[in-house]
């Protein structure tokens, strides 16, 4: 009983360590859940005791309340805890503020379940933190080799760009409210817009969140305290993705849709989306910070999660690693969230 | 090149045709001959190269990335030229010298690749691939593709051009002029844009052996239905053939399909017997199985279409003739400016003194009207084609006896009232990935029917449901996948589809023994279980003949 394969298996609930007792991003209500970030796929709530850094209770209190779990463990990056027969400790995983791996070590073997996670610059977030182990969960969203995200300087300043050509046009970027909105902000304020930016409320009190955790994103103002809407012209108005087709845009002038996603990558994608500017921004690894971070991990067995784990496995085989696939349920291939 | 790439990019994205003529103008008005007549010619998809295919670049890529990660990647991204475009591996020493150099003009890369033999087609690519952006590998890869399907139809097209003629010189172009001289014309399109921009006469192209396009019809509605009566309009059988245009004058013969693609290899029986010393004209009619005059069933035809060089045993079994629908021209005279019910009559005294010397056109025959006096007689015949078995007529072709003869679908002048659809309820078994728009959705199902316990493969559809049905199928597969196939998921037998299809043929080529014609999903019945989907033997006992 000491290689992770006896001590780590999946049932309907999602992924369980027996060595801690705990799921780790259960999809239903469990005794013990070990969450890795806030998005909603991975923090749900109705669990009995929840382990998670700081920054992911609260945005797990944000979403589903102060009491969305009986007991609430915090646990600081690099703190260690014991649970049953292992023990447990958090390092950064770059992906969205608060993100972390889950290092689990039991009986002289250590399993890391990175969670989803980059490796590109990222302001809004503490950077993936690269930790020796013997197993090595990847996701694998854009686990394929035709995913090759662009700097998110390139991204940020076609918006611009678009922005001086069409003076006239309201510029409405479909982001995620957690995570991808905040940073397209601080990758503006780097490029030097200092002007106001405009948000759909559906994304403001996550963008407060940030700020309580010293994330300065300048000036916001909600698209609901505008008077005269016409005066959107020529501005950015940043928008859940939801929002870029519904009746809620139709009121602003002129508009320019674009979104931003690791998915605009694929032309397709991008018109299904019906985004005329599309731009490649993502919070997971590209196809070569994958393998990057393979290298750099070093482990001796890779497991891979969702997304398209067959090439990923693939291609660890071809580096040499061991490598298989582990399905989870109730997770999507991840098309359409991140 | 870099102007074109930049060009199909944001044609790609654009979504109104308005804008997307505003670009293409800007493009043309900005951009020299002979580049902007060979993105014409690229756009139309009359760009062709001989060394330059599809199967060169699947080799070069082959030869650069692991096999397995590119059938995955081909498989999610769903079109080829873009998978190539992100999987091509940029050497490293050329990272930087990628700005550095000027890519060629279109007039250039097209020369380089006439001029070349295999190999040197092959270095041009490589070094052009090695230092191009993924956006630019993607319009370099289209070219060599064939088609660029980028949203912007030949009707579009032709009507930008005019547009773009409009702006710049006195006279007025219309898009119909365009159509009418399009298959007279070739890349890079020097004479047509001379005279778009008013440097010169319009090109001439009464003496050539050209394709002139087709005037189409529209369903007919209910609506619609009711406005039809005996006096001004003409009911005719709709054969279920392939459309062609004959041409023939003293200069040649030629037989064209319905988008104007040169067919005559395919039938050389045909046009044999058609002396063009003798017969000068423009034909609209339709190619059907015929021997001596005897029509014979579309599934016959069937075994003669896409055959370029077929084999004197094939002609033999499956003769071919046409159906003259309507002619064009007549002995020089351009006749698409007379109503119909004049053209009928002038085709008719053409065909009567033809037939007096046989030999010549042994193979045509004529669409002659059918009586009817009301609409019920009109019903009546409508209810014939629905129960007729022979498998040659798929319904009625109702035309405005004083319409003229117009390119494209105009409204209100002809349309086809098809036979009722048959259906058949059969269960889901595979699935595919569709490709273009729909790439990443599962939009491609194989579904069978009941032999015994057993389900059989009857056919395959992609098309027949809403867009947010597709959604819903979509979501249904992925969640009852239970095997994989390379790209094909097998889903579980669970979930029933009304298929519509026009007809069921026996064929040696499916397990099941039947082949439908132009099956499409009707309904989605998700309240069915499979159990209660039809037995095959239901379906053999539709086979007509």
């Amino acid at each position: 009983m000491q290689h992770p394969r006896y001590w780590i298996n999946s049932n309907e609930n999602g992924l369980y360590c027996e060595a801690l007792d705990a799921y780790i991003d259960p999809i239903n209500p469990v005794h013990r859940a070990i969450i890795t970030h806030g998005h909603a796929d991975h923090a749900r709530p109705g669990h009995g005791e929840v382990y998670a850094t700081p920054e992911t209770m609260a945005i797990m209190r944000i979403r589903y309340g102060d009491n969305h779990a009986e007991k609430q463990i915090e646990l600081n990056y690099s703190d260690n805890i014991s649970l049953r027969n292992g023990s447990l400790m958090f390092k950064p995983a770059g992906h969205i503020l608060g993100s972390a791996q889950a290092v689990i070590d039991h009986s002289d073997h250590r399993l890391i379940l990175s969670g989803d996670y980059k490796r590109s610059h990222d302001p809004s977030c503490a950077a993936f933190e690269v930790t020796q182990c013997d197993v090595f969960v990847s996701e694998a969203t854009f686990g394929l080799p035709v995913f090759k995200h662009p700097p998110i300087n390139q991204e940020v300043n076609k918006l611009l760009a678009s922005l001086a050509l069409f003076p006239e046009r309201c510029h409405l970027v479909g982001v995620y409210a957690l995570g991808k909105c905040q940073r397209v902000i601080l990758a503006l304020r780097e490029l030097g817009y200092h002007k106001p930016i405009y948000m759909h409320g559906a994304l403001l009190k996550l963008c407060e969140l940030y700020s309580s955790y010293g994330i300065t994103l300048g000036d916001i103002i909600p698209v609901t305290e505008v008077e005269n809407l016409k005066s959107l012209a020529g501005e950015i108005v940043l928008a859940p993705p939801s929002a870029l087709n519904d009746r809620w845009s139709r009121k602003l002038p002129s508009v320019m849709t674009a979104m931003a996603s690791g998915w605009m990558q694929i032309r397709a994608r991008s018109k299904q989306r019906k985004a005329e500017l599309p731009l490649i921004i993502s919070d997971h690894c590209d196809w070569p910070e994958l393998l990057q971070t393979l290298k750099q991990v070093n482990p001796q067995e890779v497991w891979v999660t969702h997304g398209r784990e067959a090439a990923l496995v693939h291609q660890a085989q071809l580096m040499g690693y061991q490598a298989k696939a582990l399905s989870l349920i109730g997770r999507s291939d991840g098309d359409d969230d991140e | 090149m870099e102007a074109f790439a930049k060009l199909v990019d944001k044609l790609y994205f654009t979504s109104s045709n308005l804008a997307k003529s505003a670009i293409l103008r800007d493009y043309l008005r900005t951009t020299p001959t002979p580049d902007k007549g060979w993105a014409i010619a690229a756009i139309a998809g009359t760009l062709n190269f001989d060394l330059f295919k599809r199967k060169l670049i699947k080799d070069l890529v082959s030869a650069r990335v692991d096999p397995v990660l590119f059938d995955l990647s081909y498989d999610y991204v769903g079109e080829m030229s873009e998978t190539v475009a992100h999987l091509w591996p940029t050497p490293s020493s050329k990272e930087d010298k990628k700005t550095s150099k000027q890519l060629p003009s279109l007039d250039e890369l097209v020369n380089s690749f006439k001029h070349s033999n295999k190999q040197q087609v092959e270095e041009i690519l490589v070094e052009l691939l090695d230092r191009m952006t993924a956006d630019q590998r993607w319009a370099l890869i289209k070219l060599g593709t064939r088609g660029l399907r980028i949203g912007l139809s030949a009707r579009l097209l032709k009507k930008v051009l005019a547009e773009y003629a409009n702006e710049l010189s006195q006279n007025s172009v219309t898009t119909e002029d365009i159509e009418r001289v399009w298959h007279g014309v070739e890349p890079p399109y020097l004479d047509l844009f001379d005279w778009l921009e008013g440097k010169a006469d319009k090109p001439d192209v009464s003496k050539k052996i050209t394709f002139q396009p087709v005037m189409l019809a529209h369903p007919i509605g209910p609506h619609e239905l009711t406005q039809i009566n005996s006096q001004c309009w003409q009911a005719e059988w709709k054969y279920d053939g392939i459309r062609v245009q004959l041409v023939c004058n003293e200069n040649g013969k030629a037989l064209f399909s319905r988008t104007g693609d040169d067919i005559s290899g395919s039938f050389p029986d045909l046009l044999e017997n058609i002396d063009e010393n003798n017969i000068s004209g423009v034909f609209d009619g339709e190619l059907l199985a015929m021997k001596e005059k005897q029509i014979n069933s579309f599934n016959q035809l069937q075994q003669r279409l896409n055959k370029n060089k077929p084999s004197k045993k094939l002609m033999q079994e499956i003769p071919v003739g046409m159906m003259l629908y309507d002619a064009l021209f007549i002995d020089g005279i351009d006749l698409r400016g007379q109503v119909l019910r004049q053209r009928v009559l002038t085709l008719t005294d053409w065909f009567k003194k033809q037939s007096i010397q046989p030999p010549l056109i042994k193979l045509l025959r004529l669409s002659e009207p059918l009586r009817f006096n009301n609409l019920r007689e009109l019903h009546a015949l409508r209810d014939q084609a629905n129960t007729s078995n022979n498998g040659f007529i798929e319904g009625l072709m109702l035309k405005n006896s004083n319409s003229l003869y117009v390119a494209g679908r105009p409204k209100g002048q002809w349309y086809k009232w098809k036979r009722d659809a048959k259906l058949v309820d059969a269960v889901i078994m595979y699935a595919q990935r569709g490709h273009g728009k729909r790439s990443s959705f599962y939009s491609d199902y194989t579904f069978g029917c009941w032999q015994d316990d057993k389900l059989l493969p009857i056919g395959k559809a992609y098309s027949g449901f809403t867009d947010d049905e597709l959604k819903q199928i979509d979501k249904w597969v992925r969640n009852n996948t239970i095997g994989r196939f390379g790209p094909v998921k097998e889903v579980k037998k669970e979930l029933v589809f009304e298929v519509a299809f026009d007809s069921v043929h026996h064929s040696k080529r499916h397990k099941s023994g039947v082949a439908l014609r132009f099956p499409r999903i009707h309904r989605i019945r998700w309240d069915k279980p499979a159990s209660e989907a039809d037995l095959l033997t239901t379906l053999i006992l539709m086979v007509e003949e």
